[in-house]
């Protein structure tokens, strides 16, 4: 299994924000992750990213072992992921947010980097050829020596995505991408993204409020409420389901 | 003349002008020179804690610290080890540093006032340290480190000594503007910006900050040896508190995250608490006045002034919008 979440509960404090989550998502396509507000979608996404570590169960990546790792080791093993604020590295330039993406592809010390050593400056080279590509493939690459925060929202919303994607991670990670957006620069972006696993070869993981947006683009939804998953199948299953109606669209209408 | 030749050619007339600068301010006086070589040592420190506060976003209230173990590593290295101050410079940086990497360490768990009060208590320790272990630093009678040589050549004089802190401060820059450019500088960055996204692309946030700490320290080591061997006497009372409140003040007042303009808050407020030190305490209140007008004025400081807008930190609207929400 691609990735799998075996019993994974996280409490904080004695409030469970996670209760016994068993999942698997499977390689290729775009799955989602909703629910409503508190439901623990965003929390689970952090387990994976190891910013949280879930007091019981399991989470496995192509069979191995993610709580072993360190949250830096997750870009080595093809794990990326996006932000729901935009922009993380706002007082970077666009070539430079691209760049970092790249930071576990270069392998360099900081002195051969200062003594401009041939070994660091070839890595270099190679990673502003490869950032300029991709700069090129996003439409940004008019952008590349402006600072992100100058940038338009869905410009930096972009950049975001196209940093996690720059090193062919075979797992992106996407918080909230339409968060902060309107309908239509929702459906473009939408749009994009249903692109991406063909182009690319990668498998989307997406937590989501925008209902339409989830629908539209992923192949199978999983649903949670209060920490506990209560559905898990193809969008219309999933939105006719009685517990989800319940749950979470029957408030939304 | 096009954009990328612009910076070059003002960078050429700045370097011509700062190699003819020690004989123009040699006819005001040696106050005036030695105003002149401090603040070219003063550059070097804020380019240093620019790298760690401006570009890596880690607090530092105790660089003067850093800079009197750098006075004391050469000065005991030239004085009680027999080095030659030319091995006793890089050496001094290479232990400043690694006493940086430690007091690092601790510091990457800590951020904000929490790191600004316990780099403080490391700036406070230090001359603590360096008064009482009289046995190797002879205490408040202090040391006396002579000037640099080489061959028959003595740097005694303010001119030569302003080439030699010149061409430190060059070396400093060039390391510090190269490594910015790089993987490593680029991770310091990230940090600033967001921890979370830096660990997310593959970045060691704690080992970052701790090289941060360990880069900026050994360059404020050099300017501390740099120091020691112009002014030859080194005691506890050279550099306080007071003095690292002052090294933020440059970099606040010139421009953080940027490295003209840690040049530019160096030589202004040098030469405002030298020209005000006959005032007594009101040099302290001069001193904060500069920069409370600074950054009422030019909160980019000054170096915003002479090129296009650096964005400063700020909450996105829509970002304010959703933590309102709530995320889930």
């Amino acid at each position: 299994m691609f990735l799998r979440f075996e019993q994974v509960s996280l409490h904080f404090s004695g409030v469970a924000a996670l209760s016994a989550v068993d999942l698997e998502i499977p390689q290729g396509g775009i799955f989602a992750i909703i629910g409503p507000n508190g439901a623990g979608k965003t929390t689970l996404l952090n387990c994976v990213s190891r910013f949280y570590t879930p007091q019981e169960g399991r989470i496995t990546f192509l069979g191995r072992d993610l709580l072993a790792a360190r949250p830096y080791d997750l870009a080595s093993l093809g794990i990326a992921r996006s932000f729901q604020n935009v922009a993380p590295f706002g007082r970077m330039t666009v070539e430079e947010n691209m760049l970092v993406g790249l930071h576990h592809t270069i392998h360099s010390s900081a002195l051969s980097q200062v003594l401009r050593l041939p070994g660091a400056r070839a890595a270099e080279r190679q990673a502003r050829a490869q950032a300029r590509d991709v700069m090129e493939q996003l439409g940004i690459l008019e952008h590349s020596q402006r600072y992100a925060d100058e940038l338009p929202y869905g410009v930096q919303k972009r950049l975001d995505v196209g940093r996690a994607l720059v090193s062919r991670p075979k797992l992106l990670l996407l918080d909230e991408p339409a968060a902060g957006m309107n309908e239509q620069e929702t459906a473009e972006l939408g749009e994009w993204i249903l692109g991406l696993p063909a182009i690319t070869g990668v498998t989307i993981v997406m937590v989501e409020h925008d209902m339409s947006l989830v629908m539209g683009i992923s192949q199978r939804v999983a649903v949670l409420d209060f920490g506990r998953l209560i559905a898990v199948g193809a969008p219309q299953e999933v939105a006719s389901d009685p517990a989800v109606v319940e749950a979470y669209l029957g408030k939304e209408d | 003349m096009t954009n990328a030749a612009r910076p070059r050619a003002l960078a050429a007339t700045v370097a011509l002008a700062a190699l003819v600068l020690p004989w123009v301010v040699a006819r005001l006086g040696p106050a005036a020179s030695y105003m002149l070589n401090l603040s070219v040592i003063f550059a070097i420190v804020a380019i240093a804690l620019n790298l760690l506060t401006g570009f890596s976003g880690q607090i530092s209230l105790g660089h003067a610290g850093f800079l009197m173990l750098g006075e004391y590593a050469s000065a005991l290295l030239t004085l009680k080890a027999g080095f030659p101050f030319w091995a006793a410079l890089p050496a001094s940086a290479l232990l400043v540093g690694a006493i940086g990497f430690l007091v690092g360490l601790p510091a990457v768990r800590l951020s904000g006032n929490f790191l600004a009060v316990a780099t403080m208590g490391f700036g406070l320790a230090v001359p603590e340290v360096m008064l009482n272990w009289a046995g190797l630093t002879h205490g408040s009678a202090g040391l006396m480190p002579k000037s640099p040589t080489i061959g028959g050549f003595s740097f005694g004089s303010d001119v030569a000594y302003y080439y030699l802190a010149l061409f430190c401060l060059a070396l400093v820059w060039y390391i510090c503007a190269t490594l910015l450019r790089s993987r490593t500088g680029r991770a310091l960055q990230a940090v600033r910006d967001s921890e979370p996204a830096a660990l997310a692309s593959g970045i060691n946030a704690a080992y970052h900050k701790a090289l941060a700490f360990a880069i900026s320290a050994a360059f404020a080591g050099v300017a501390g040896a740099l120091y020691a061997h112009y002014v030859n006497f080194v005691s506890p009372n050279d550099f306080s508190i007071q003095d690292s409140f002052l090294f933020l003040a440059m970099i606040v007042v010139g421009g953080l995250g940027s490295l003209p303009g840690s040049l530019l808050g160096a030589v202004l407020l040098t030469v405002v608490s030298q020209l005000s030190t006959s005032l007594g305490q009101f040099s302290i209140i001069l001193t904060g006045s500069v920069m409370l007008l600074a950054v009422l004025f030019f909160p980019g400081g000054l170096i915003s002034l002479a090129r296009r807008r650096r964005p400063t930190p700020r909450v996105p609207a829509p970002l304010a919008q959703r933590s309102a929400a709530g995320g889930s």
